[in-house]
């Protein structure tokens, strides 16, 4: 009888700890979007998302951040894209004309892996270092290159995790019935789409999101960049940026810009989860 | 396709070359350990030493680590052994919030209530006067970055131990809690420990959030309300000036190549533990 008491004792004792750890987990939810939005919320207007910085406006004038806005849009679009077109073909290769078991795809899979590790500093100091190698300097194109190498291994682990699941019975009956390895392709395509969908949304989310390798390499400007060789501004560091002024209305700005960005974030994760909900619904 | 499979896997190569290329010459005048170990930073004077900066991220990641681990570990086991799946509906998008919010997010929430709070509530405790900008703020807002990544490892690795096995101890009367410390945990442990390895290698590399929150002041941390400098803030806190000189380009070149030596192995080690418990549950 005591031997029960107390293993149920301890039973509880554990499952009150597990719910004390949830509880801080949904503290914190709750503590960082409420920061954000109370915040925001009272600095948001019209103008700060539909115009440029003014004259004086680190000094708490009249404008915007429109040009963070658009930088972050162009930044985050272009490699988005870059992204996708390189990731893909790596994906189907370790996935269909590599064996299992393939030494290469072990390689490469812990090369993404490390690559996914390393912080985005690092990339932002390489990316610098190449830039100054090349003779660029800091550039929407710039930006666009390292926010690219960022998201690549989040972009083909992601697809990758989704393809390796795939059932390899598929492959099997799409070549028994003549199909080259292109037209398999095309089928494998069709089933991971959503997979690829949810690749996409998170790598947005982290090149949207990233302040430290944008800094050494989009560098910050006033105006919207109208070539790929002109300096561009971005979301995270007009945040951090007018953070740190001393003026009241300037830091204002920056909890509007903050808010502006969570709330792309926020759209994208749940956009994210409603993807995969759907698909594992439709799963074989 | 081969081409580009190849070339990510030499990227690696090609970006330890680089930075170590780039950090050549300050390596030049003095020995890694030198460098390693010295605490005078005057850039001014070509004296580099990273002791402050390496030990400021050490603080910072371990306070986060120990914050963090036992609130992911508890929350990871309560959603693989116990609930039901109406909370694990709350619970997974509250963790993909927590892992889709951006650094600078987290570093605006530790400067609006992390800091204040150690402030005016923890340092008056302790000390007469703190600002807040401390190791602790750092390892607050690290710690809560990390949570989602080392839930969702540890929840990946639970679901690799066989149900049997769960089962063989429940009908011999274990309760709940019984299988998961006995059964569970020890059969996961060797993954525990590559998650935690992992967690780590992302705390260091953490920038912006931490550049907010740290205090930034060059000098070793002797306690949790010291301000702390960790090497990513120093890199970004910097870029701007280093052009100037190129010895100090090269040093703070030297302090990415740190990072990424030290992110490297961590990496390696424990993705190839976390591979082995892949291969075995497939």
């Amino acid at each position: 009888m005591k031997i029960s008491n107390s293993k149920k004792i301890h039973e509880n004792i554990a499952i009150i700890f597990m719910w004390g750890a949830m509880l801080i987990v949904f503290g914190l939810v709750i503590s960082v979007i409420w920061t954000v939005f109370s915040k925001g919320m009272k600095a948001m207007s019209w103008e700060m998302v539909s115009s440029l910085p003014g004259g004086g406006f680190y000094i708490g004038k009249e404008g915007g951040f429109l040009n963070a806005i658009v930088g972050s849009l162009y930044i985050v679009g272009a490699s988005t894209l870059l992204g996708l077109l390189i990731s893909i073909p790596v994906v189907f290769f370790l996935n269909i004309y590599l064996k299992k078991g393939s030494k290469l795809a072990y390689a490469a899979r812990m090369a993404f892996d490390v690559l996914f590790g390393v912080p985005s500093i690092v990339y932002g100091a390489f990316g610098f270092t190449i830039m100054i190698f090349f003779g660029l300097r800091t550039s929407l194109l710039g930006g666009i290159i390292v926010i690219t190498l960022l998201i690549i291994p989040i972009f083909i682990r992601t697809m990758d995790e989704v393809t390796r699941n795939f059932p390899r019975d598929i492959l099997d009956a799409s070549f028994s019935l003549g199909a080259t390895r292109w037209e398999t392709l095309k089928v494998v395509l069709r089933q991971i789409a959503p997979g690829i969908a949810t690749a996409t949304l998170l790598s947005i989310g982290r090149a949207i999101g990233d302040a430290a390798s944008v800094m050494f390499t989009a560098g910050y400007t006033d105006s919207i960049p109208t070539s790929l060789s002109q300096p561009a501004a971005t979301l995270p560091l007009a945040v951090f940026f007018q953070l740190q002024s001393p003026i009241p209305e300037v830091v204002d700005r920056a909890y509007a810009a903050a808010l502006v960005l969570t709330v792309i974030v926020l759209i994208l994760s749940i956009s994210g989860r409603f993807i995969t909900n759907k698909f594992s619904k439709n799963k074989i | 396709m081969l081409v580009l499979t190849l070339f990510s896997v030499l990227f690696v190569a090609v970006m330890f070359v680089g930075l170590y290329l780039k950090s050549a010459p300050v390596l030049e005048g003095k020995s890694v350990w030198t460098l390693l170990t010295a605490s005078e930073w005057r850039p001014m004077k070509g004296e580099f030493g990273f002791f402050p900066f390496i030990t400021g991220t050490l603080w910072a990641t371990m306070v986060a680590i120990l914050l963090a681990l036992p609130v992911s570990l508890l929350t990871a086991i309560y959603l693989t052994e116990y609930a039901k799946p109406v909370v694990k509906k709350f619970v997974f998008p509250a963790l993909d919030i927590l892992a889709g919010l951006p650094s600078v997010i987290y570093g605006v929430w530790g400067v609006l209530v992390i800091v204040p709070w150690i402030s005016q509530r923890v340092a008056p405790h302790f000390v007469e006067f703190s600002t807040g900008y401390t190791v602790m703020a750092a390892g607050i807002v690290l710690g809560v970055m990390v949570i989602p990544l080392l839930v969702s490892l540890f929840i990946e690795i639970f679901s690799s131990v066989p149900k049997e096995l769960r089962e063989a101890s429940l009908s011999l009367g274990a309760t709940r809690w019984q299988t998961t410390r006995r059964v569970v945990l020890r059969q996961t442990l060797p993954g525990i420990m590559a998650s935690t390895v992992l967690a780590i290698s992302r705390a260091m590399g953490e920038t912006i959030a931490v550049l907010m929150v740290c205090g930034c002041v060059i000098g070793v941390p002797h306690g949790l309300l010291d301000a702390c400098y960790p090497l990513p803030a120093l890199i970004a806190n910097n870029y701007g000036e280093m052009l100037s000189m190129p010895l100090y380009e090269s040093a703070l070149m030297f302090a990415a190549l740190i990072l990424f030596v030290v992110v490297l192995i961590f990496n390696l080690l424990s993705r190839m533990v976390l591979y082995r418990i892949e291969k075995k549950n497939a």
